[in-house]
């Protein structure tokens, strides 16, 4: 079956009839249809996000003035949570039902077809994870000049936590127990993500130009979409083929 | 093959499991002696006739140890990559195995490294811990030797651990300066670096030689260390070639 | 010689512990590294001719 399926796709790449964009916007359209129909993997990481910033005022103090302090902090490492806690499933269906090998298989770039389902994962967690957290700014008395550094630096780095956070789950794709392990791996990677994140933040509270934050988490978010999948192609090959 | 006559010999060499043991084999005892006649002479250097720093007096002894375990914790590190990229690339097995056992040595060296660190910020800071720039940066390389000790545990086939682990360690190691950059910019910001503790204006020489011997016998050990996990794991994993087998019945 | 004597030499002006604990432990480190791979190469060379002992009995 798959022969068949790679020698037709050979013959479709010789004729040049084969776009890179193709497979892209397939692989997209794909991901985002099977979340759609599988909604509570769409909100299990944002209720997590919620659940674990509600821990810092009881766990902690529910004073205003120390919330204020943390709040930055606090909704950042959130968010780097639920990402994490999403990443497992990112390949692992794929995997189990055997999509991931055909995917292997065909000619089209990887490349393109890996930063899809990034992109997919994104759409689905970091960015209403993005939209979600000035409610929690509000709940954690996050001052009010915070709010635009807050959006603006998730917006640039849960891209990131994504891409970065792909290629752990890519590297433990066959393996049964996957999840403790990504976070092993992929947690120490995010650390300057977290430090500018927060850093852009703060300064957006003090009034100091974000700027050079703001294009810091950028510049890491250019890298990432350079390297990630190359990184996360690779990886795919490895676990699969072993 | 014409187009591979630009690589060395040595190199399709070291390719070859029983060369490698071989040559490992005689390598290893120079390296040993060198290993003990540096440490040797530079622990005594440095605990009997270096001079005491002028502001933190006999505690500053403490560098002799700290800094060669920091520089090798980083260069383990790279080693590791790098072996682990030339055995993604050329399929070398001898190159994976050199990567596998970087691994437990480098993450060893780092909590050194830590613990040094964190024993020499008592008498200095006062604290046990400090989070000073370099202790955390030092901390973070520890967790990524973890996560990649952890994923070349939790993978069962030989082959694929080693790919799956260069892989890791060729993200870690693009990382390493963005974490190193990013570190040393926050603990600007949370707390002005009012007193580092390797950073010195200009060391004498008489502190600065017996440092180099430390950071150069360290070196050999790790060469040491290396090639004895070495030697271990061609010969578990080549058990079933003649060889091996008349080494080990021989 | 930066000691008087060897009282002094172990006390390291008051910072004896820290520095004699750091020493320790790296020749600790040292030590487990040296001894951790010889072990694993007695354990392996037994494992590996025991195993060729029982391929010779029953080939």
């Amino acid at each position: 079956m798959s022969n068949i399926v790679t020698k037709q796709a050979e013959q479709k790449l010789q004729s040049g009839a084969v776009k890179v964009d193709g497979p892209f916007w397939g692989a997209l359209k794909r991901d985002l249809l099977l979340s759609y129909r599988r909604k509570s993997d769409l909100v299990n990481p944002l209720i997590f996000f919620l659940m674990v910033a509600t821990l810092f005022p009881l766990g902690v103090s529910p004073e205003p003035q120390f919330l204020a302090d943390v709040a930055p902090g606090v909704v950042w490492v959130a968010a780097l949570l639920a990402t994490l806690l999403s990443m497992d499933s990112l390949f692992r269906s794929d995997f189990e039902d055997g999509t991931l090998e055909q995917l292997l298989l065909s000619p089209q770039p990887l490349f393109m077809v890996v930063l899809a389902k990034v992109l997919a994962h994104w759409m689905l967690t970091g960015l209403p994870l993005t939209l979600l957290a000035p409610l929690l700014g509000v709940m954690l008395f996050l001052p009010g000049e915070g709010m635009f550094g807050l959006v603006l630096s998730l917006l640039l780095g849960t891209p990131t936590l994504s891409l970065v956070g792909a290629i752990g789950a890519a590297l433990t794709v066959g393996l049964r127990k996957g999840g403790v392990l990504i976070s092993l791996l992929v947690l120490p990677l995010y650390i300057p993500v977290l430090i500018f994140g927060t850093a852009s933040i703060q300064a957006a509270i003090t009034g100091l130009p974000l700027g050079g934050y703001l294009a810091l988490l950028g510049a890491m978010l250019a890298l990432g979409l350079v390297m990630a999948p190359l990184a996360i192609s690779a990886a795919l090959r490895i676990s699969v083929s072993g | 093959m014409a187009d591979k006559k630009w690589m060395p010999r040595w190199f399709y060499q070291l390719a070859s499991p029983r060369w490698c043991y071989d040559i490992t084999g005689k390598l290893l005892p120079i390296f040993a002696v060198a290993a003990v006649l540096l440490l040797v002479t530079g622990t005594v250097w440095a605990l009997m006739f270096a001079p005491a720093d002028y502001q933190q007096g006999n505690s500053f002894r403490i560098i002799y140890i700290h800094v060669p375990s920091a520089i090798l914790a980083q260069s383990c590190y790279m080693m590791m990559a790098v072996a682990g990229a030339i055995g993604l690339i050329w399929k070398m097995k001898v190159a994976d195995m050199v990567a596998k056992s970087c691994a437990p040595i480098g993450a060893t060296i780092a909590i050194l490294a830590l613990a040094t660190g964190a024993i020499w910020g008592k008498p200095t800071w006062g604290s046990w811990w400090v989070w000073d720039a370099r202790l955390t940066s030092m901390l973070i390389l520890l967790f990524l030797y973890f996560g990649v000790m952890a994923l070349n545990s939790a993978i069962e086939s030989e082959q694929t651990a080693a790919q799956a682990t260069a892989v890791l360690a060729l993200v870690g190691l693009v990382n390493i300066p963005i974490i190193k950059y990013s570190v040393d910019w926050w603990n600007t910001l949370h707390q002005p670096a009012t007193f580092t503790l390797t950073e010195k204006p200009a060391m004498p020489p008489e502190m600065w030689i017996p440092l180099l011997v430390m950071v150069i016998g360290f070196y050999c050990f790790f060469a040491v260390a290396m090639m004895l996990r070495l030697r271990n794991e061609i010969v578990r994993r080549e058990r079933r070639s003649s060889w091996v087998r008349e080494l080990i019945s021989g | 010689m930066s000691f008087e004597s060897f009282a002094e030499f172990i006390d390291m002006g008051g910072h004896g512990l820290y520095v004699w604990l750091s020493y320790a432990i790296a020749l600790g480190v040292v030590v487990i590294n040296i001894v951790n791979p010889l072990m694993q190469k007695r354990q392996i060379f037994t494992e590996q001719a025991r195993r060729l002992r029982r391929e010779k009995q029953n080939p």
